[in-house]
């Protein structure tokens, strides 16, 4: 009975972690499944079975659209800039310069900032008439401007922030994956006269495709997955013009009192980033592998 | 030509000097070796010579062109990394023709040019494989085929055969001889292996703690060793060393009362001969007994005790002598070098004159 016996030790191995994840993943997962195919209901009416009726209330929610075209512009806005940022930076600290060990401490601060820090102190910048950028516009003679009040600026604001915030995140995983290039690449691509953007673009670049993959995967993610700040700046407004998905599935569940319609964003929400993971990594995956 | 000159150059990091007031030559057309055990600097000075590393003083000069301040490209050198350097996302072609595609060579240029260096190091069939797909000597080829592909007329090679198995080591040494001699390139190649030293280079360079001890042809290193240093550097086995002292007739190998090597006196002085050189004696030679015995194929490495000295033998085949044994050890006297026993110098000066053994 020997290999019978070993499949028990397996499983027994197995256990404590398949309990954790059942218990706080996949169960979760699914009760949200379940939940989003019933009407909410309360202390004196039981839910009701709906089928797919909350989808398509979903569907002809405008808020929800609303927050879906915020969280495209929000990505759309954070992810190309941070990495491109996040890549200029690690470039420039990986070089000899003066001080080297404090300007990547400098890059990086930001990130070990909690979000909620992060937020209060942008508030700061952006408050109209004495925030940082008033005041600096002030002294040019430009009139103040209301900068998170206003539709028409306010996710430009949240982008600004993530982007500041995330971008030496990034950074880091850009230089440690510029430092595992051998230098003699460099090396070779001087001796032939290949200038620095050549060099960049032809050999750096690809080279670090895996990272861009990662940091891409990541960044979007957290498109979608950041919100505190949302609550310390906008709370989603003004009408609705800062709501980002995550935190329009908050707002329903918590302030709306709606479990089941949170539930059935949530699982729009996750849909969205399962096939955006998976398209990433079977697309991209197959392009980027060198060893 | 090709000619490449160090003139006095040195190279300092804060505390340490890699490389100390160095000068040399490289004849166009010339192979030369930069042998030197680890840390001696011999890839500081390849470096250099690249542009790769600044000068702290002195002047590199390149067919007669002060090039000590122009950087890499500018110098027509092409090298051969140790490490290779492939670039690991490009297949062997595009590594290949990776310079010439920054020098915006035509696309046929470039094809001629690739399919001609592809037949001379014989990658033909690999051409469209990345450098992960490929063996240790291929991309030692490939390495090769993009240093050769420029037609620069310089070749620089830091220990570019170190991660290669023993025969494959040699065929590969074979064959970048046999292209440096038929592409006429001036090939500066560093090692600390000096039986590669010994049988591609036409002058040899041996350095130790940045400074250079000799340069000559292999033959006037082995021949005429200027100090003790190249004397235990060069063959394999080394050379034996041994310490001599003064005797009633002469300089004796020192703790053996035996007959005398050197004519005169002979403390502070050091014996310098080569294991093959020695031979087994039946009556005359000086006496020893066997320590041990190397058994290597075609011949035999002996380990015998003279006085307090060991002294290696080859002897041809199986010698048949077991531990213990005592033996008589002959030589030439043309075959012995006497050395300066504190400066390690060769002694030239006829004050020793050495005897048969
Ligand atoms: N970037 C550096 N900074 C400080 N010291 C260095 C640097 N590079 C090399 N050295 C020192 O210079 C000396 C010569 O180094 P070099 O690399 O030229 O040796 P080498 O002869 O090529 O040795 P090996 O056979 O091990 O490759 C060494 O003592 C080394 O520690
Ligand atoms: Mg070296």
């Amino acid at each position: 009975m020997p290999s019978y016996r070993m499949q028990i030790y397996g499983w027994l191995l197995l256990l404590p972690a398949a309990v954790l994840l059942i218990a706080f993943t996949h169960y979760p997962t699914v009760a949200t499944l379940v939940q989003s195919l019933f009407l909410s209901g309360s202390v004196t009416r039981p839910a009701v079975f709906v089928g797919v009726e909350n989808y398509q209330f979903m569907l002809e929610d405008d808020v929800f659209w609303q927050a879906v075209r915020n969280n495209i512009w929000f990505a759309l806005g954070t992810i190309p800039i941070s990495i491109a940022l996040a890549l200029q930076m690690a470039l420039w600290v990986n070089r000899r310069l003066p001080a080297r060990g404090l300007v990547r401490m400098a890059y990086f601060t930001p990130t070990i900032l909690p979000m909620i820090a992060v937020a209060n102190i942008w508030l700061f910048f952006y408050t109209p008439g004495i925030g940082l950028i008033d005041q600096f516009l002030g002294l040019f003679g430009l009139p103040g401007h209301n900068w998170l009040g206003d539709p028409d600026t306010v996710l430009a604001c949240l982008i600004v922030l993530t982007i500041w915030k995330e971008a030496g995140f990034f950074m880091i995983f850009y230089l440690a994956a510029l430092q595992s290039l051998p230098p003699e690449l460099e090396e070779a691509g001087k001796l032939e006269g290949a200038g620095r953007w050549y060099f960049f673009w032809r050999i750096t670049f690809p080279l670090l495709m895996p990272t861009t993959l990662f940091v891409v995967i990541n960044a979007l993610i957290n498109s979608f997955k950041l919100v505190d700040h949302l609550f310390i700046l906008t709370k989603g407004g003004p009408n609705n013009a800062s709501t980002l998905l995550l935190y329009y599935i908050y707002e329903v569940a918590f302030s709306f009192f709606d479990p089941s319609y949170a539930a059935t964003l949530t699982v729009a929400l996750l849909a969205f980033l399962a096939l955006v993971a998976i398209g990433q990594f079977v697309l991209l995956d197959k392009r980027i592998h060198y060893r | 030509m090709s000619e490449i000159v160090l003139d006095h150059v040195s190279k300092v990091w804060g505390q340490t000097t890699a490389v100390d007031d160095v000068s040399l030559t490289a004849a166009a057309g010339e192979l030369l070796v930069l042998l030197g055990p680890s840390g001696c600097g011999k890839s500081t000075s390849l470096r250099m010579i690249a542009g790769l590393e600044e000068v702290s003083a002195g002047r590199i000069l390149i067919e007669g062109r002060d090039v000590t301040r122009l950087p890499p490209a500018k110098r027509r050198i092409s090298m051969v990394f140790q490490s290779y350097a492939l670039f690991p996302h490009l297949d062997v072609a595009e590594n290949i023709v990776f310079g010439l595609k920054v020098r915006k060579l035509k696309w046929a240029e470039r094809s001629a040019r690739l399919a001609r260096v592809a037949e001379l190091v014989g990658l033909g069939e690999l051409l469209h494989r990345r450098p992960a797909q490929l063996s240790g000597g291929q991309r030692q080829r490939v390495a090769l085929a993009r240093a050769i592909v420029a037609e620069n007329p310089i070749c620089l090679m830091d220990e570019p055969l170190s991660n290669l198995d023993a025969k494959l080591r040699h065929d590969m040494r074979v064959e970048i001889r046999a292209l440096q001699q038929r592409l006429g390139m001036t090939v500066v190649y560093v090692t600390h292996d000096q039986t590669e030293a010994m049988s591609m280079a036409d002058q040899v360079v041996l350095m130790c703690d940045g400074k250079i001890v000799q340069a000559g042809r292999p033959e006037d290193l082995y021949d005429r060793p200027a100090t003790t240093f190249v004397a235990s550097f060069i063959g394999t086995p080394p050379m034996n060393l041994i310490d001599l002292t003064d005797g009633p007739n002469g300089a004796v190998v020192a703790g053996a009362a035996g007959r005398a090597v050197l004519q005169g006196p002979g403390h502070g002085l050091r014996l310098g001969i080569r294991p093959e050189h020695l031979r087994l004696a039946d009556g005359a030679g000086i006496e020893g007994e066997i320590v041990s015995a190397d058994y290597l194929g075609a011949d035999t490495i002996l380990t015998a005790r003279v006085g307090n000295q060991s002294v290696l033998l080859r002897v041809p085949g199986r010698s048949g002598l077991a531990t213990g044994e005592p033996v008589r050890i002959a030589w030439s006297p043309e075959s012995v070098h006497v050395f300066d026993g504190t400066s390690g110098r060769r002694m030239e000066d006829g004050r020793a004159v050495p005897v048969a053994a």
